[in-house]
């Protein structure tokens, strides 16, 4: 069975790889051949990434509360917490 | 670009709690990504309808496939060999869609190469004369952006992103279609000739494309519940007959069907009985070219093994040299 890899793309200067699918292929050299053909026939990218999707470690959507709800209850960690009297202006 | 399994219908079996969390989250429009929990049916429903839909993409770079060589200028030439290319770009997106929700791809092949699987009626017809691939642009594609542009929201994460990727590029293959038929309309009578013929053959297959009837089910319609699919048939078919009417008219060609009259009441286009015999038979297996169709995938895969397998050694070979 043809091993899976995940692509990546930089759409432009200046920004991050974006996942955009995946790809079978026997090796990294041939991934990124197919990568390039499948997610590139109109100018779409700058870089491309393909990496095994093995090797991604992926949080259990079941952990979501555990993971991220505590953030939401330190409302501290924003800005508009903290009070500036008005006449200081922006800041 | 075809999505004829939006037409069976899965029934829901689970009623637990977990299900109507589900459901809440796709009332709420939330998209569902591959680890979620999802109910068995809805995994089911989406591996069926995403890889059929690859599979239609697959299949359908052969009718157009077979005027590549023998297109009428080099510009018309490069153009064809494009769109082909973007079906099996199309088909292989949905492939990688398919595959997040746990089945494998070589399984996904076998079901169509073992006939199990199905794919869109529409590629059964034959392209006998050029005007078809105009044809085929024009119609085909166009009913085919009818149906894939609510597939952008669907509630499956990974397909409604495929869908995007595919109707940014399924309108080039739209008007190089149209392009095709303008030039013939516009040409000698024979080619007027050819068009006219084109769209004879096209027009019933095309209507046929969005599927049956939707009084023709008894089932409750799980597929809209879930928002896989966002319309019904009927309404989508009838959105594809008003788009393109007036286009066909511009051609100053003539649609095969007397019933065809414009309703001033409600500003659609009414159309006439659709054969469902014909569909029927042609999703059976006896369309002109079922048989040619699936010959020709099962040829290509096997002529590829060696390529396959060529590409495995080298990588182990060079696992082992490392």
């Amino acid at each position: 069975m043809m091993p899976l890899w995940e692509v990546f793309i930089r759409s432009r200067n200046g920004l991050a790889h974006k996942h955009v699918g995946s790809v079978h292929a026997a090796d990294a050299t041939m991934a990124l051949h197919a990568a390039r053909d499948v997610y590139t026939r109109r100018g779409e990218g700058l870089s491309l990434w393909v990496v095994p999707s093995n090797a991604i470690v992926a949080s259990d959507p079941a952990d979501r509360d555990v993971l991220f709800e505590p953030t939401a209850s330190k409302i501290y960690r924003h800005p508009t917490f903290y009070e500036i009297p008005d006449d200081v202006g922006h800041m | 670009m075809y999505s004829q399994a939006l037409n069976t219908r899965e029934t829901d079996t689970s009623t637990d709690a977990d299900s109507s969390r589900f459901q809440a989250r796709i009332d709420a429009e939330e998209r569902i990504e591959p680890n979620d929990w999802m109910p068995d049916a809805y995994r089911r429903t989406l591996i069926r309808q995403i890889s059929q839909h690859a599979h239609s993409e697959i299949v359908g770079m052969l009718p157009e496939g077979n005027w590549i060589t023998r297109a009428p200028s080099l510009r018309r030439k490069a153009a064809l060999l494009a769109k082909v290319q973007d079906e099996g770009g199309h088909g292989l997106y949905l492939y990688a869609a398919a595959e997040t929700l746990g089945v494998a791809r070589e399984e996904l092949v076998d079901q169509l190469l073992s006939g199990r699987a199905k794919y869109s009626s529409i590629f059964n017809y034959p392209t006998l004369s050029w005007a078809d691939i105009g044809a085929i642009g024009w119609l085909v594609d166009g009913a085919a952006i009818m149906n894939q542009i609510p597939l952008c929201r669907c509630s499956f994460g990974p397909y409604a992103r495929a869908m995007i990727r595919v109707c940014k590029e399924e309108s080039f293959h739209q008007r190089q279609g149209y392009e095709i038929m303008v030039t013939l309309a516009g040409g000698t009578e024979e080619q007027k000739a050819m068009a006219q013929d084109a769209l004879d053959r096209w027009w019933w297959p095309c209507l046929m494309m969005f599927g049956p009837p939707d009084g023709d089910s008894s089932h409750s319609d799980t597929s809209m519940r879930w928002k896989i699919k966002r319309f019904t048939n009927d309404a989508l078919r009838q959105k594809f007959v008003d788009a393109t009417v007036p286009q066909g008219h511009r051609l100053g060609l003539s649609f095969p069907d007397p019933d065809l009259r414009f309703d001033e009441s409600t500003g659609h286009w009414r159309f006439g009985a659709i054969d469902w015999s014909e569909f029927k038979r042609v999703l059976a297996g006896d369309g002109p070219c079922n048989r040619e169709r699936l010959a020709a995938r099962r040829r290509a895969h096997a002529e590829g093994a060696w390529v396959r397998d060529a590409a495995q050694a080298y990588a182990a070979k060079q696992r082992k040299v490392a």
